[in-house]
């Protein structure tokens, strides 16, 4: 019998469970790229407000949430497309391949289902096979409904041959993360942990290839680290080819082998790492609800204090460059307001603005974790030892609040440390960390909505997310998208003072105040609605 | 309303043999249109063991759950030891342990924390001896990992943790769910030992030998009710025997004049399910009687010449299918 075998009805039955998915999925992205594109059509209808916007491009932020400037000069309908929508298309297509890779492998190993599957006459590497050819498939349509929502638009500056470079693009991609995502699948033994960590390589990429993109607004050498700068480096619409497209495929057929190699040293439902012994008893700390909160947390707080600093020094080391910048591109000083000696301060403000994003998360998920102990019985068993629900959620939310406060004077500090290795100017290091730890009330403000949320509807606890993500559309992309005050005076980052570049008056001290009295009137409100609800069951 | 939570008064009142440790009346939750509970009646007399006999689905854990105090329930009074099981949930939790029938554990803790987290134990002394003492009764492992343990081993951190705590009511929700016979054997002598020592238990399960084994006193729940509660000997009396015995009377019908026959005791009331079987040396008769009709039956029987003759008591399992898909009626 050989190695594949069985391959050909396995893949019919992850496509029987994936048929709606696969749908959804490729209905959403398509139908989201006619849109987006006919919306653009209609927000920049003369060749002088594409310009305009083509101006704006060469700025930090825009090439971090874009993808490379190649004709910021001489900006087409075109380029604005593969500008505005590629970065988008190519990231909920590698979110897409990771969650469906991670589903038909590690997931199915994990569950056991796999074992029953195996037992039959089935060859070792049929259901990876019939995983990968799955995704596969997802991502090729996925490609070709990017590719017609971009034809079915039918605008002159949109040509046939982008049009599809930009569907293969899309479903290369796909393609490169789901090899990602099977890598990691091989090394832990829990699904959870590998969508994790492609997720976190996913991340990366995104990161890398913003902060290549920055160092040089058509890419530089580190942007070819990241397969979002493959797919991107194109240069659809603008100055086609194809070459890079083949770098995502050899680079996907490379990390599929060595998921092969690696599946092949390991025994069936067992990791690379196999898992280790602790203590038998516990630390004295463990037995407080806050120190539970701690220990349980621990790992992921590690991961994004690490992340948060490192981008924070790196992206507070191009201060130095921005007098660099600015000359190159006069019109960013419009757009980013920045002008005279406080040109350093108010760029160190705006990337800490971004590096806040870090703890802002962390907060939300911190307190949505403890949703996840409810729904599987923990929180019962840990309430009925004899802790009291105040001292649980309290704790809990405690332990949440100094994480997201050692994040912030962290995150201060990097960017700190990185403006002060641009200029070599030593006091920036003090003062971009008060002006981190200045949005530590506004972050507890979004902390506390979802303890509010837990206690009071636990059933949408998760609304906080969209929250979040409207606090840092408003921070990226607020001035561009022109938002209304009031849209903008509802993210509690508005209300934040942007230190150093502004002086502490009585309106920001009164700003912090309130929303330091929001944050714990948000928490006790939380507090008060746990007291009196039932505590779900799995 | 009192809010749970709040520190108990220091009066909490101590255990009074006269008075139950667990008394529900009228228990009633909803969840959107489905009555989990519907007037639930429960009653745990302090010092014994009691079963909670019920399917799947028939609001066994919800009722736990309502005087463990995580639900409120709509309607009804819960009181466990005493004291009020919504609003006084953090003094009845101090005095209480509990095992869930499928405990979830910290996955990146091992079973020795978790052991620890779930009894509160500081330090040295009696309680560390008896918890150490359990683990190893039990053959766990307290250095692995909580997420590389099996269902059984999960169970068994948290059968640890309750019996480790020097608790005066033990809730036990299905305790034993993915438990070895060993581990059964050992999780049956310590919940006698648990008993002997003056503790009360309330058992919840579906695996009648093991009530049977264990439970002075069983209630039995269906669709969120209380439809049978009392000592194993009460509820036994209010059912019914099987019967297996052999006659001689040869013929079926012998007449108004004659042996009262196998015919006699078909018309006997009380008497169910006859079956007769002819053979060379007299008929063999097979029938459930009611336990109350019994001597009549024993005196029919014996007019008819009884051979031999073997009463079965009820089973536990013949009191639990009359409420669940049982055919006989009372």
């Amino acid at each position: 019998m050989n190695a594949v075998n069985g391959t050909g009805a396995l893949f019919r039955l992850d496509l029987r469970r994936d048929r709606w998915r696969i749908l959804i999925w490729t209905l959403a992205v398509g139908l989201g790229v006619y849109g987006s594109v006919v919306a653009l059509e209609e927000a920049f209808p003369t060749p002088e407000s594409i310009q305009a916007r083509g101006s704006l491009l060469t700025n930090p932020a825009t090439l971090m949430m874009t993808g490379p400037a190649f004709a910021a000069d001489d900006y087409t309908f075109g380029a604005m497309v593969a500008n505005e929508l590629s970065l988008y298309v190519f990231l909920a297509v590698g979110i897409m391949a990771i969650l469906q890779t991670v589903r038909h492998t590690r997931a199915e190993e994990e569950s056991g289902r796999l074992e029953m599957v195996r037992a039959l006459p089935v060859g070792r590497f049929a259901a990876p096979a019939a995983a990968i050819a799955t995704v596969g498939l997802s991502a090729l349509l996925v490609g070709a409904a990017t590719a017609l929502g971009l034809l079915a638009v039918g605008h002159d500056g949109l040509d046939a041959a982008s049009s599809l470079a930009f569907g293969a693009a899309t479903a290369l991609t796909g393609l490169v993360f789901a090899a990602l995502a099977s890598v990691a699948a091989q090394l832990t033994e829990y699904a959870r942990g590998a969508a994790g960590l492609a997720m976190a390589g996913l991340a990366v990429s995104y990161l890398v290839r913003g902060i290549g993109d920055v160092i040089h607004h058509t890419g530089s050498w580190l942007s070819w680290f990241s397969p979002f700068a493959w797919a991107q480096q194109t240069r659809l619409f603008v100055d086609l080819r194809w070459w890079p497209l083949l770098v995502s495929l050899a680079v996907a057929v490379a990390l599929f082998a060595l998921a092969g190699v690696m599946a092949t040293r390991r025994d069936l439902g067992a990791g690379l790492r196999p898992a280790s012994k602790g203590p038998a008893t516990a630390a004295r700390s463990l037995l407080a609800p806050a120190g539970l909160a701690e220990r349980l947390q621990r790992g992921s707080i590690l991961v994004w204090a690490i992340g948060a600093f490192f981008f924070a020094v790196a992206m507070g080391a191009l201060a130095n460059s921005l007098d660099d910048i600015l000359e190159e591109n006069p019109a960013l000083s419009q757009w980013m307001a920045l002008e005279g000696t406080d040109l350093t301060a108010q760029f160190a403000g705006i990337i800490l603005s971004y590096v806040m994003i870090a703890p802002l998360i962390v907060g939300v998920s911190g307190v949505l974790t403890l949703k996840t102990e409810e729904s599987s019985g923990r929180s019962e068993l840990l309430l009925v030892s004899g802790r009291p629900r105040v001292s649980v959620l309290a704790g809990w939310f405690g332990t949440v609040a100094v994480q997201v406060a050692l994040l912030t004077v962290l995150g201060g500090l990097g960017v700190g440390l990185g403006v002060w290795a641009g200029t070599g100017q030593g006091r920036w290091i003090g003062e971009m960390t008060v002006a981190g730890i200045a949005y530590l009330p506004a972050i507890l403000v979004v902390t506390a909505l979802a303890v509010a949320l837990f206690g009071l509807l636990p059933r949408l606890t998760v609304l906080a997310w969209p929250f979040v993500v409207f606090i840092a559309l408003a921070l990226f992309l607020g001035e561009l998208l022109q938002l209304p005050d009031w849209a903008m005076d509802l993210s509690p980052f508005t209300h934040v003072p942007a230190l150093p570049a502004v002086e502490v008056g009585g309106a920001e001290t009164v700003a912090l105040l309130v929303m330091t009295g929001i944050a714990v009137v948000l928490a006790a409100v939380g507090i008060a609605g746990y007291r009196r609800r039932d505590i779900a069951s799995h | 309303m009192n809010a749970p939570g709040q520190h108990a008064a220091t009066t909490a009142p101590t255990p009074n043999p006269g008075t139950p440790a667990v008394e529900a009346r009228g228990l009633v939750k909803a969840f959107g249109a489905t009555r989990a509970l519907d007037g639930f009646d429960l009653s745990v007399p302090t010092g014994q063991v009691t079963g909670f006999l019920g399917p799947n689905g028939a609001g066994k854990s919800t009722a736990i759950r309502v005087l463990l105090g995580m639900l409120k329930a709509d309607s009804g009074t819960a009181r466990v030891l005493g004291q009020d099981a919504w609003g006084e949930q953090v003094a009845i939790h101090r005095r209480i342990a509990y095992v869930p029938g499928d405990a979830s554990l910290w996955p990146n803790l091992t079973g020795g924390e978790a052991i620890d987290i779930l009894t509160r134990l500081r330090g040295a002394g009696q309680d560390r001896r008896r918890r150490d003492e359990l683990i190893e009764r039990f053959d766990l492992d307290p250095t692995k990992k909580a997420r590389t343990y099996s269902k059984g081993n999960r169970q068994k951190v948290a059968l640890v943790a309750a019996l480790a705590s020097d608790a005066e009511l033990f809730l036990l929700d299905e305790p034993t769910s993915g438990l070895d016979p060993l581990m059964e054997a050992v999780f049956t002598a310590q919940v006698r030992a648990l008993r002997d020592s003056g503790r009360t238990v309330l058992l919840s399960s579906h695996i009648l030998g093991e009530v049977e084994k264990l439970c002075d006193t069983v209630t039995i729940i269906r669709a969120g009710r209380a439809v049978e509660s009392g000592s194993l000997a009460e509820l036994r009396h209010l059912t019914r025997s099987t019967v297996n015995a052999t006659v001689n009377t040869t013929t079926d019908d012998a007449g108004p004049s004659g042996p009262a026959g196998t015919s006699g005791l078909r018309d006997l009331e009380g008497i169910h399910d006859l079956a007769v079987d002819h053979g060379a040396e007299g008929a063999r008769v097979r029938f459930d009687v009611d336990n109350h009709r019994m001597s009549t039956v024993l005196a029919a029987l014996s007019e008819a010449g009884v051979q031999n003759l073997t009463i079965a008591p009820p089973s536990l399992e013949d009191l639990f299918m009359r409420h669940y898909g049982g055919t006989v009626d009372s």
